[in-house]
């Protein structure tokens, strides 16, 4: 039974997603288009599941939801705090850095979602992916340590995003 | 009536935060810094806009949530231009060099390959 299942749904994640995509899209909550949605969502897992080799299997939820709400609230204070830097610090000041934040995440997906978080808080923006993707380039526009910012973005994000796709 | 005044602070709101963004834009005087103030305060200043006129849409009556899809791709895509503006950056070297990182080679914009192992000139 499960293996049907798992059949059936190869990316339960993706089939929630589309579903609420297409009814947000339709702006009509109603039987038929939530159904239409979910037959949308089941065949678009199913047709491309090919191309999505070595997806992560476990996502908790619940820690997810957590996270982006962390991740909403970081990004309206990075936006006053960077708003802030650039109406009153003059050029000179300023004190650009690059930080390199070595990655314990082996997912590619995981990584991805690290490297967005990123670039959507506080000053950085992540830049690069050393070659064997170890290690994270992230721009800061205005730190005098980079080691805390580092141990601020692992501490912050990348623990949860483990505990996520573990 | 407090509808009216929620939307008219959003877009001001929204409006100030995207001003914001457009002289950050100007002001700093290196290609890396200039791309912080667009890519974050440019999506508070957004996602304010779209506040507005979601709020103004349920007064009148023709309510949507088209708007948080918006928002949504808004947020998935904002990175990745980020990403790619400071890849080419990297790659044009219009910026200081970054350390190189503690367990790789190199970074893998300046992964190019050598002369020897294709048998192309891969930059003149």
């Amino acid at each position: 039974m499960t293996g049907f299942f798992n059949r059936l749904l190869p990316h339960p994640f993706l089939t929630l997603l589309l579903t609420v995509v297409w009814v947000i899209l339709q702006n009509n909550v109603s039987a038929g288009m939530v159904v239409f949605g979910l037959i949308l969502g089941i065949i678009i897992p199913l047709i491309t599941a090919v191309w999505w080799p070595d997806r992560p299997k476990g996502l908790r939820l619940g820690k997810f939801i957590i996270y982006t709400l962390i991740v909403m609230w970081d990004i309206i204070v990075a936006n006053i705090e960077v708003a802030w830097i650039v109406l009153t610090r003059p050029n000179a000041k300023l004190r650009p850095k690059w930080v390199v934040v070595p990655l314990e995440l082996r997912h590619p997906e995981a990584i991805t979602i690290l490297a967005g978080t990123i670039t959507l808080t506080p000053g950085t923006v992540s830049a690069d992916l050393s070659n064997e993707g170890h290690s994270l380039l992230v721009h800061a526009l205005d730190t005098d340590d980079p080691d805390e910012v580092r141990d601020q973005i692992k501490a912050r994000y990348e623990a949860r995003l483990k505990e996520i796709f573990s | 009536m407090i509808a009216a005044y929620a939307t008219a602070a959003c877009l001001i709101i929204g409006a100030g935060f995207a001003l914001v963004a457009a002289i950050g834009l100007l002001r700093f005087n290196d290609s890396m810094t200039r791309m912080h103030a667009p890519t974050k305060i440019g999506t508070i200043g957004i996602g304010a806009l779209l506040l507005g006129s979601m709020i103004h849409a349920y007064e009148t009556g023709h309510g949507s949530f088209h708007e948080l899809l918006i928002m949504a791709f808004l947020f998935v895509t904002a990175p990745i231009s980020a990403n790619f503006i400071a890849k080419v950056n990297l790659h044009c070297r219009s910026c200081e060099t970054p350390p190189a990182p503690p367990r790789d080679d190199t970074w893998s914009t300046l992964d190019a390959p050598t002369d020897e192992s294709n048998g192309a000139k891969t930059r003149s």
